[in-house]
């Protein structure tokens, strides 16, 4: 076995130097009729080639991003990544530490998540941001409890233009309660939540750009909110479009939280990704998460450290502001190199970048006769309503090898008023070619 | 002065010895902010004329100050930071607790097949097949190895497992009219996780105290329980290392009470493939496929902590889950009624999946039985070495796949446990996990792994060893003065904390220094 050194000569003599007479002695505490007392039925280990065969086999049923064109987004972007970040991220001492506990031997980990706090909190206009969260959907989440924390309030009203999955896990760690109020989905764009606001509001949630694609008034939502002493928490899905919008912190967001994966990290089908959480630095005692600070060390050089650990498990235990443990590290990593190396004049070429193709890709669609675009603003992503039911429509166009988005009706199954939309992304990787494919496919099967 | 086993001084008495910084391949690293500059960019794009109509007047106007690297200067950069770090590739990391396996690079070059890699959550169903029947493949691995008939694949980590195994529990309760339960049983040795879970949920945590052996004792259990006791946390083994020799009639007390036994799977590693949870009355484990199941631990995440729930758990499972349909494999990514929804956009840790499936098919059944055997007899090779010199709290079980030191064998010496583990990284080792678990005084938890060759299980404990007799010997300044020879001293942890620094700010901005 491969990964195993020992000889059964050593494992003897091991055996020797602890005064067991064999393996299962040291089981001893297992009882009896627990220990190897089934046939597990699994295959025997297995050559590396083996093992790739297999694998490569799983994959290959699989239609990748890049065997046809692809217009998929809804919270996950396929961007291209530059192949130095991932030979960064598999260098051993990046891929194989643990998480910082001892930071004398941890520089490396911790002076990039110091660089990663840092470029998340110039992103988003905020002050201080923390060492990572798993996704943007369960960061999310903890962003909705740390606003109660802050403001000793329970009222939490989320957007029609959250993306619905990120609603689903806010409503699932809020399981039964009655002061969480999510709005209907507004796929045109619609805002009411300026009236749901009121002196028992913690927080409201605006996603900008929203699952639709359309641009929300940010400095509007913040007004309203403040005026009732509650807090604006603004969703970011696609972190691109902070290259070419405004800033939520400069617009009076009081908590932002985004999903990271667009820059350095793969689609993944899901994971693994990094959310991103920043927000005012009065707040940040109560920010979940792990913390990376400056300090010196005996000699009075820099240094990093994990800080702020007395609002953690590990420390409070129950009465810590979360339960999380780890962050999502190594996405981290790839973010931050990713980001490095489009610095400000890349990272803004990288968005016009993408907004120009989708201006293109609305152009055309806007062309093909049964389709309608709804939206009036969007970044690279926007909803289309289609002349027959979309989630068909959508498995027509995959038959033809085309991935032509997601039909909403996938995410919100019961609400009949969505059946014929789709919603569509375009990054840097789409070509007028992908979009004249995709465009002369609708005009057939809408014909 | 003394040498170390690695030839370098030990003593702190000449100043010579006492910087690292000029180590002459561990040059100091500017931060990437004083390096580049709002110009510098290291990917080629090009300039798109844009037209601003569709930005409804939410164009950027606050700069974003973001520094850029070229590509060689991006490389030079992450390759100086990463030579700051301890790493398993680069030496032993016997952090008890955390599993610090052999991550093998098979499993990164599986997770990078563009069938894995490029494809996206939100595909049609019928053009990810082969995603579908990895997560069906790798939840069969995961169900027979520990006997139980449901898994939940999506919780990003070892702490949202925990988070969704007691959302399972007490959506099931709910559902079945025993909202009214309201604490959970959780033993004093239990990670911190635990009880924060718990809280979070709203329950109110009740602590167990541990036996002087170290388990938990039955009767405690018994005493606690009450119609108002929702589920226990039991972690087996537990932190101390020690196999619950009572977890049998422990799970037959919960259920008697009518809870919910929830299995910390933490420690999973020990005894994959010899033991299944399953069999013990389990009914939620997550486990942590960064530990057992070798993905990398990448600096702190990403992790991937699915949930194995039994026969009265599985339909409070949450979505997405996979399904055989009369089409092919199917994706439910909706639920009715009382189940719990979900915890996670999309599903999961699909990169994980696929590492861990890969390291599953690559030890096969027996190869996973195997590495369990040997993290275990690693471990009691190390506390039987050890022993005699060092202070083993629990010594009436053999330990499982960890060695649990206390800092007795200090007293006197004016070495903490901190000192003494600072000690081991001058001598090339990341230290073992200090003073966790919180039941025995300054705790040293020593956890090798399976990976670990005999030679080098020996070499730590000749090192541990002459550490041990140095400190009773009296040398203390070597550990109160240690780490030398890492690229940092310590750090003033408390001067991050009470001024916390968070983030790069340009030297023109800081407010004048008062002195």
């Amino acid at each position: 076995m491969r990964y195993l050194p020992h000889s059964a000569a050593e494992r003897a003599e091991m055996l020797g130097v602890i005064g067991a007479a064999n393996i299962d002695a040291l089981f001893s505490a297992v009882p009896a009729n627990a220990l190897k007392s089934f046939d597990l039925g699994l295959p025997a280990h297995s050559p590396e080639f083996l093992v790739e065969a297999h694998m490569k086999a799983l994959a290959g049923q699989n239609h990748a991003g890049a065997d046809g064109p692809f217009f998929i987004g809804a919270g996950a972007y396929r961007h291209h990544v530059p192949a130095t970040v991932d030979h960064l991220i598999q260098r051993s001492e990046f891929l194989t530490a643990y998480t910082p506990y001892q930071p004398e031997i941890s520089q490396g980990t911790l002076q990039m998540l110091f660089e990663f706090q840092t470029q998340v909190a110039k992103l988003t206009g905020m002050d201080v941001a923390n060492a990572s969260m798993y996704d943007g959907s369960t960061g999310t989440a903890e962003a909705v409890l740390m606003a109660r924390r802050l403001t000793r309030r329970n009222k939490v009203v989320l957007s029609g233009g959250l993306h619905p999955h990120y609603r689903d896990v806010v409503k699932a760690y809020l399981k039964d309660d009655s002061d969480l109020e999510c709005l209907s989905a507004s796929p045109e764009g619609q805002g009411d939540i300026l009236d749901h606001i009121d002196e028992e509001t913690a927080a409201i949630v605006v996603q900008t750009p929203d699952f639709y694609g359309h641009l929300r008034n940010i400095r509007a939502a913040a007004d309203a909110a403040h005026a009732k002493g509650a807090l604006l928490i603004v969703v970011i899905t696609e972190v691109v479009s902070l290259g070419l919008l405004e800033a939520p912190g400069a617009l009076g967001a009081d908590i932002v939280v985004a999903e990271g994966q667009s820059i350095g990290n793969a689609l993944n089908f899901g994971g693994p990704y990094l959310g991103l959480l920043a927000t005012r630095k009065e707040f940040i005692r109560q920010m979940p998460g792990r913390v990376c600070g400056e300090t010196v060390d005996a000699e009075g050089q820099r240094g990093f450290v994990l800080t702020l650990s007395t609002r953690e498990q590990h420390i409070r235990r129950e009465k810590a502001t979360s339960n999380i443990c780890t962050n999502s590290g190594l996405c981290a990593l790839a973010f931050s190199i990713h980001m490095a190396l489009l610095g400000e004049a890349g990272f803004t070429r990288l968005a016009r970048l993408n907004h120009a193709n989708a201006c293109k890709l609305a152009d055309a669609l806007e062309a093909v006769p049964g389709v309608e675009v709804l939206n009036r603003t969007f970044f690279n992503e926007m909803t289309i309503r289609t002349s027959t039911p979309a989630a068909a429509l959508i498995e027509r166009l995959a038959q033809r090898g085309i991935l032509g988005g997601v039909p909403v009706s996938r995410l919100e199954p019961g609400d009949p008023g969505v059946a014929n939309l789709i919603v569509l992304a375009a990054t840097e990787l789409t070509t007028e070619g992908d979009i004249a494919a995709l465009c002369a496919a609708l005009s057939e099967e809408l014909a | 002065m003394s040498m170390n086993k690695q030839g370098r001084p030990t003593g702190t008495g000449t100043s010579d010895f006492a910087s690292t910084s000029g180590s002459a391949l561990l040059p100091n690293e500017p931060l990437l902010f004083e390096i580049g500059d709002t110009e510098h960019s290291g990917v080629d794009l090009p300039d798109a004329e844009i037209n601003t109509a569709r930005l409804g007047g939410f164009e950027r106007k606050m700069p974003l100050d973001l520094a850029g690297l070229t590509e060689p200067e991006a490389m030079r950069h992450y390759v100086r930071l990463s030579r700051l770090n301890h790493s398993i590739d680069s030496g032993m990391y016997p952090l008890g607790s955390c599993t610090m396996k052999h991550n093998p690079r098979l499993n990164e070059k599986m997770a990078r097949l563009p069938g894995f890699a490029d494809i996206h959550p939100l595909q049609p169903v019928s053009t990810v097949q082969g995603a579908l029947e990895l997560m069906n493949q790798l939840s069969h691995w995961l169900m027979t190895l520990t006997n139980t008939s449901a898994v939940a694949l999506t919780p990003k980590a070892g702490a949202h497992g925990e988070l969704l195994g007691m959302m399972t529990i007490k959506a099931a309760q709910q559902a079945a009219g025993q909202g009214h339960r309201t604490i959970v049983l959780v033993p004093e040795s239990a990670h911190g996780t635990n009880p924060a879970t718990a809280a979070f949920l709203g329950y109110s945590v009740k602590s167990i105290p541990a036996r002087a052996d170290g388990t938990v004792d039955v009767q405690a259990v018994k005493d606690a329980l009450s119609p108002e006791v929702a589920a226990i946390m039991l972690t087996n083994p537990n932190t101390c290392g020690l196999f619950e020799p009572q977890v049998i009639e422990i799970a037959q007390a919960v259920h008697g009470a009518g809870a919910f036994f929830y299995c910390d799977g933490a420690n999973f590693n020990a005894i994959m493939g010899v033991v299944r949870p399953g069999d013990l009355g389990i009914d939620a484990m997550h486990i942590n496929l960064h530990k057992t199941f070798s993905t990398p631990h990448g600096g702190g995440g990403p992790g991937a902590g699915p949930v194995v729930l039994s026969a009265a758990l599985a339909p409070f499972a949450p979505v997405p889950f996979v399904r055989q349909g009369s089409d092919g494999l199917e994706l439910v990514e909706h639920t009715e009624g009382e189940a719990l929804g979900r915890i996670t956009a999309f599903q999961g840790q699909m990169g994980m999946y696929v590492r861990a499936l890969t390291y599953m098919l690559s030890h096969g059944g027996d190869g996973l039985a195997q590495a369990a055997e040997d993290a275990v007899l690693n471990a009691n090779y190390i506390k039987a070495r050890l022993g005699h010199v060092f202070s083993v709290p629990f010594p009436d079980y053999p330990t499982m796949h960890e060695a649990l030191f206390d800092d007795s064998f200090l007293a006197g010496t004016g070495v903490t446990t901190l000192d003494f583990a600072k000690a081991l990284i001058d001598e090339g080792f990341h230290p073992m996990t200090m003073y966790f678990p919180l039941v025995v005084h300054g705790a040293m938890l020593v956890e090798p792994t399976e990976s670990e060759s005999k030679q080098t299980l020996d070499h730590f404990c000749d090192v541990m060893e002459e550490l041990a007799l140095d400190a009773k010997a009296g040398n203390a300044a070597r550990f109160t003065a240690a780490p030398l020879h890492a690229p940092r001293r310590r750090l003033d942890e408390t001067r991050a904390a009470r001024a916390p620094i968070l983030k790069w700010e340009r030297p023109e901005d800081l407010p004048q220094a008062a002195e």
